[in-house]
């Protein structure tokens, strides 16, 4: 976990009582919404169908035990009881009263928590790996740049008022699970030949009407010059950004229209006349936030303890364990990742009552410390492999034991035309019922790893032009209308899916992606072919034939 | 942003005047009193793009009370009950189409 300093507890303090007294001035109609609007979203509150929604940053996606249980009663006191984990390691609160927000601020403030910049046209939560810091192989903790560049964009005057939104992704890791490429700069910690720590910076990623791969800017960037240099590509974004029209706003367009090659020379230009910067980071600044992070006092413990070894008798602990149960970096340790996707459940969702009960569990064997990760599932980061048939059982009396995890029903959504005022169709029903479809966890191993992603609208929340199969949600006359495309991914070889043909009503969703599923598994070549390697291999036609030959 | 009122008005059946109140984002309608209500059978219905226009300049003046005010189409049954006009409206008028909370918990 991060520490924060004084500064830190004073600037979310007094951004409270700002937002307080804006909020007042709002009811009393001193300021008009037109004047509100943008200072409600710069804290993160959007007006939603049916009431504000409330987004929550959750930096990096790491929480404490103590910060997850002020969720739960901000959930329990001011919402619905239940929060919605996003794509973006945000939670999001779907029914929250503007007059009771100050106080739901005040109460996260506490803890640490807040909502500054998870709206509006700044630089947003910069997320990371949930697994950062303990799985094998990382160069470093991405976690420690991350929060260097969360304190140097956080409220920075500069970049308050970019063209659009602008959002950073870290990883430290041979596999990508920040999704660094559908960013607007993507950052790749890594060495250099002379050993040195920094990072392959990718630019102009992104989903929504117009979905780009990020391409990379510069294969590497020393550490200290970090932030020196991303306010370069911010400069020239925020000086050649499209702000006359919203669409072309974000800086993937910027990026396609000039070309990578003009981009980066104008970056470098740039980065040159800025030369030696007080954004030069020396050692000691980097070391200060290295040395805030701390980690838990492992114990030794065997890789193989007698717990584990009698539990692996019962089938459904080892389905779960198969499934669930990661490597970690310290031997007689592991990675436990919690599935918010039960078999019918709104993906993402948790109760306050599950909330408090996940910290009560992170305290009892994960060090007091929980992840999100942007598939919109949980994570705890330092089981004791001895623990692993004691925290089963736990998790699977609170429904949080589904051993989905990467599976086809381990499905991203976002909240569609249920809550979202964008949305032109419904994605969460859409999820239930293919979780439905592919409850038979025999079905969905032998199916293997295969992400569907949903949006209900192109602005692409459930990230559906990256998913080995994206359902795209649109209207046609009135009606719910859904585009599948097939064989994208978020991962190091990110890739847009295509689209197999046209749009499927939403009653006969669920039966095409039993015909693609059906498809790839008479197509593949052997059972470990993954979904997205056999379209790889095989392109889209033999799906396209089956899914619409008898439609 | 273009004003609602600056926006071109198109009818093509019975219409109301739809908003979220302020201090909550409860889904309000204009009524015929120059109220808001929570019921949409208490609405206000207009038929043509001059009645539309007025209501919408009624509503779009109570910025304190309302936000974002605009025209939703609704359908009139046979025994006068209205009925809200699309699926978006049909959401906003009776909540979410899926149980809130997750299973178990």
């Amino acid at each position: 976990m991060y520490a924060y300093d004084e500064l830190d507890r004073t600037l979310i303090n007094e951004r409270v009582e700002e937002f307080r007294d804006q909020v007042k001035r709002r009811l009393s109609g001193e300021l008009t919404e037109d004047e509100f609007k943008m200072l409600r979203l710069q804290n993160g509150v959007y007006l939603q169908l049916h009431a504000y929604m409330f987004r929550v940053a959750i930096p990096y996606g790491t929480l404490s035990s103590r910060q997850l249980r002020r969720l739960a009663h901000v959930a329990r006191r001011y919402d619905r009881g239940y929060g919605h984990f996003t794509t973006r390691q945000n939670i999001q609160f779907n029914w929250i009263k503007l007059a009771e927000l100050p106080d739901a601020l005040a109460d996260l403030a506490e803890v640490g928590i807040h909502s500054m910049q998870t709206s509006g046209n700044n630089t947003r939560n910069v997320t990371s790996d949930q697994w950062a810091g303990v799985v094998p192989g990382e160069v470093e903790d991405p976690r420690i740049w991350s929060e260097l560049l969360r304190q140097y964009t956080t409220l920075h005057p500069e970049f308050s008022f970019l063209p659009r939104k602008f959002k950073f992704a870290i990883t430290a890791s041979p596999h990508d699970r920040a999704a660094i490429k559908i960013h607007d700069i993507g950052l790749r910690l890594h060495r250099n030949a002379q050993g040195e720590i920094g990072f392959e910076v990718l630019v102009g990623g992104g989903l929504g009407r117009t979905p780009f791969i990020a391409k990379t800017i510069r294969p590497f960037v020393h550490g200290r010059d970090l932030l020196s240099y991303v306010e370069a590509i911010l400069r020239v974004y925020n000086q050649y950004g499209r702000r006359d029209n919203i669409y072309k706003a974000r800086i993937k367009i910027l990026v396609h229209e000039l070309g990578i090659e003009k981009f980066a020379a104008e970056v470098e230009e740039e980065w040159r006349a800025m030369g030696e910067t007080a954004l030069t980071l020396d050692e000691a600044v980097i070391e200060e936030v290295r040395s805030r992070f701390a980690y838990p006092m492992y114990e030794k413990l065997p890789h193989m303890p007698d717990e584990l070894k009698a539990a692996a008798h019962d089938p459904l602990f080892e389905r779960w364990r198969r499934n669930s149960v990661f490597t970690h970096k310290v031997q007689g340790y592991a990675i436990v990742t919690l599935s918010l996707k039960p078999v019918g459940a709104p993906p993402g969702d948790a109760t306050a009552d599950q909330m408090d009960a996940i910290a009560d569990l992170a305290d009892k064997y994960s060090f007091g410390e929980i992840r999100v990760g942007h598939e919109q599932n949980l994570a705890l980061p330092h089981v004791a492999r001895r623990d692993l048939p004691a925290l089963w059982k736990a998790l699977d009396r609170i429904g949080l034991a589904t051993p989905n995890v990467n599976l086809i029903s381990d499905i991203i959504a976002c909240p569609g035309l249920d809550y979202c005022s964008l949305a032109n169709a419904r994605a969460i029903p859409i999820a239930q019922e293919l979780s439905r479809r592919f409850a038979n966890p025999d079905t969905a191993e032998l199916i293997g790893r295969l992400h569907i992603n949903i949006s209900g609208c192109i602005n692409a929340c459930g990230h559906h032009h990256v998913g080995h199969i994206g359902i795209l949600g649109v209207d046609k006359n009135g009606e719910e209308f859904y585009q599948i495309t097939i064989g994208g991914r978020a991962d190091e070889n990110a890739e847009l899916g295509v689209l197999i043909g046209p749009s499927v009503p939403f009653g006969e969703v669920a039966d095409v992606i039993e015909d693609i599923v059906e498809a790839y598994l008479a197509l593949r070549e052997r059972p470990d072919e993954l979904f997205v390697d056999t379209v790889k291999r095989l392109g889209v036609e033999p799906f396209k034939e089956r899914v619409y030959a008898t439609r | 942003m273009t004003s609602p009122l600056e926006q071109k008005i198109r009818i093509t059946g019975p219409s109301i005047v739809t908003a979220n109140r302020t201090f909550d984002g409860a889904v309000i309608y204009r009524n015929r009193h120059k109220g808001w209500s929570t019921d949409l059978s208490e609405a206000a219905i207009v038929r043509n793009a001059d009645e539309a226009r007025a209501l919408l300049a009624e509503a779009v003046a109570d910025d304190v009370g309302a936000v974002g005010p605009y025209i939703a189409p609704v359908q009139i049954r046979g025994d006068d009950k209205v009925k809200p006009g699309n699926l978006r409206e049909r959401i906003r008028q009776k909540g979410v189409t899926i149980d809130l909370l997750p299973v178990s918990a």
